[in-house]
């Protein structure tokens, strides 16, 4: 019996249920309780995606099979449209980071979805942890795991003619864009998942809405290749800017304007979505 | 000042569509008191208990646990809570050693009391040789075990067991007994919410029925069996073949599901009387008995008559058997009070 109530937090003599933690005192203690729950959802998340094959091949395989595919098929042909002396892998690779970090989002969607239409979120809910965790731990997992399938993608890359031209610190620039504008997305299609219910619809949803955002982009071809309204369409998608910015960073051309494109869309919309999706989170049950 | 009761719902309303979950229910529960929430399927249990566990806002009235408003204060009231709900809800990815950390750290515990508690939990709950395997590889027990012990990292003031036993078989469903005792034992308030009228008879100091979304009845069990009245004459045949005549010469004689078993419901006023003229009927008629007692109607019997779903195969559908004698519940329909000393007395005469 004093096996199944041992006070974990206080003496023997200590009333058991005084165990529960002190109520937030302040900000400072709701910005450290936040943390800690946000990390302790997140290696719940990380987890999840080695325990789960579907996951682990819809995140490695896939892009290094876009990786290899995309320059092989369409780089004969893509030439032309290129800078003189550019090669396709070295245009199309930048492209390929935003592309993957787009479709990945989806998988925000499908997990944040799985994990309502499960009983765990239940029990998250009842708890006294803090209610964003279950989201920014979410979101967090993901940057991670979108992280380490763009250092395969470099590798492979690399492998197949790449190269960064602009030094070190450009090349860890583009990382981290493509992380911020993956991060962007994922909080886009967490915000989807809490308004359309179940994970096929969120899946659905979500691939409607990234397969013409990816393609009328900069992502695989340079927008003046494309017809007149497609372009205006394309010069204006915040894809077309990360991309350019990946790009930039990565391979050389004009750096500032993208990347101060990509930093006002992404912050802009973040600033929006995060405070949308917890509350929304918090009304749903 | 007297401390506020556990639970307090007052006029509790939940409407899902066209549906009203929750008609305005009222259940008070004190500290330290077993409460068992008794009702069929739909009745609005599982609606009640995710009400009070600040999982669903109520539509109208007030629920307070230990004083603090489910809809206003609802971080206070999740320090105070702990909630097994009637599925399962641990992750099945992790291992059962993973579920009760992480829980544990999410309870504000530090990461070493999680372990430690994790660990303590593990052996408790007889997980220790799964720890390591993934939830999802755990039979209905071991889950419904895991998820029990997820909510006791930190120990609960009031602890929400919604339908702990559904779907388990008798050992495992005697081990979360054995739990729930032991908690209750240490001063754990519960409101434990079941279809299954002996876990309700056998946990709960005071049981609710709810049907339809609201209270119907509440009291001790004793005091429910009070409330129908009446006494079962129950008669175990020597030989089962005397069954049907036995029946065709006892008014209001029903069979069981022990084919040599008979029992007859009699006015609780002329319990004896009535017992006398059945042992006198069936040993003039030179049927060997093995055995005549009386006793008052089990809670199956009191908790049908109270839903009104006795007699009706619709209302008896409603509630799915729980054990194999569960077949007799539907065959309570007692005579009505007063007319049936006169049609005993006619036929057993």
């Amino acid at each position: 019996m004093s096996t199944l109530m041992t006070d974990p937090t206080a003496g023997d003599a200590a009333p058991a249920h005084t165990l529960a933690p002190p109520p937030p005192g302040g900000r400072l203690s709701t910005l450290y309780w936040g943390t800690r729950d946000t990390w302790t959802v997140t290696k719940r998340n990380l987890r999840h995606y080695v325990r789960q094959p579907r996951l682990l091949v819809f995140s490695t395989i896939q892009p290094v099979m876009f990786v290899v595919l995309f320059s092989f098929v369409f780089g004969g042909i893509a030439g032309d449209a290129l800078p003189e002396g550019m090669t396709y892998i070295a245009f199309l690779l930048p492209g390929l980071f935003i592309h993957s970090a787009a479709f990945r989002s989806v998988q925000t969607a499908v997990g944040l979805a799985e994990d309502l239409e499960r009983g765990v979120v239940d029990r998250f809910r009842s708890l006294p942890m803090s209610r964003s965790a279950v989201l920014a731990g979410r979101t967090l997992a993901d940057l991670v795991r979108s992280l380490s399938v763009l250092l395969l993608m470099i590798v492979v890359g690399y492998a197949i003619g790449f190269r960064f031209t602009e030094g070190l610190l450009s090349a860890l620039g583009a990382v981290a864009i493509v992380g911020l504008f993956g991060y962007l997305m994922s909080w886009l299609f967490t915000y989807l998942a809490l308004l359309v219910p179940g994970a096929e619809a969120a899946q659905t949803a979500g691939f409607v809405l990234i397969f013409p955002l990816v393609f009328a982009s900069s992502v695989f071809v340079p927008p003046e290749t494309m017809p007149a309204w497609m372009a205006a369409f394309a010069s204006a998608s915040p894809l077309t800017h990360a991309a350019d910015a990946a790009r930039a960073l990565s391979i050389g051309g004009e750096v500032a304007g993208p990347v101060l494109r990509t930093l006002a869309w992404s912050t802009g919309l973040l600033a929006v979505v995060i405070p949308l999706s917890v509350r929304r989170y918090r009304r749903i049950t | 000042m007297p401390s506020p009761p556990a639970v307090q719902v007052t006029d509790v309303r939940k409407r899902f569509g066209d549906t009203d979950a929750l008609a305005g229910v009222r259940l008070e529960v004190a500290e330290g008191e077993v409460v068992g929430l008794l009702g069929p399927n739909g009745a609005g249990k599982t609606t009640l208990v995710r009400v009070l566990a600040t999982l669903l806002p109520p539509d109208g009235g007030t629920a307070r646990i230990f004083g603090l408003d489910v809809a206003r204060q609802a971080p206070e009231v999740r320090r105070t809570i702990g909630l097994t709900g009637q599925y399962a809800a641990v992750d099945e990815l992790l291992t059962g050693r993973e579920n009760l950390r992480m829980f544990g750290e999410l309870f504000h515990l530090s990461g070493r009391q999680a372990r430690r508690r994790a660990d303590e939990l593990l052996e408790r709950f007889d997980l220790g040789h799964a720890a390591d395997r993934a939830a999802r590889t755990y039979s209905g027990g071991m889950r419904r075990r895991l998820d029990l012990a997820s909510s006791l990292l930190v120990r609960p003031r009031l602890l929400f067991l919604d339908e702990p036993t559904t779907g388990l078989d008798p050992r495992s469903r005697n081990a979360i007994w054995d739990v729930t005792r032991e908690l209750v034992a240490e001063g754990t308030t519960l409101l434990l919410t079941t279809q299954y009228l002996e876990e309700a008879d056998q946990l709960a100091d005071r049981i609710a029925v709810i049907d339809h979304g609201t209270i119907i009845a509440e009291g001790t069990g004793d005091d429910l069996k009070d409330r129908v009245g009446g006494q079962v004459v129950d008669i175990a045949l020597a030989v089962a073949e005397d069954a049907i005549t036995a029946c065709e010469l006892v008014a209001h004689a029903e069979p069981t599901d022990d084919p040599r078993r008979i029992r007859v419901p009699v006015d609780a006023d002329d319990a004896l009387g009535a017992l006398s003229r059945v042992s006198g009927a069936l040993s003039a008629a030179g049927i060997p008995v093995r055995d005549v007692g009386l006793r008052r109607p089990t809670l199956d019997e009191v908790f049908l008559e109270l839903t009104g779903a006795a007699g009706g195969a619709g209302g008896a559908a409603d509630i799915p058997p729980h054990d194999s004698d569960d077949g007799a519940t539907v065959e309570v329909e007692r005579p009505p009070h007063g007319t049936d000393e006169d049609h005993r007395r006619q036929e057993v005469a």
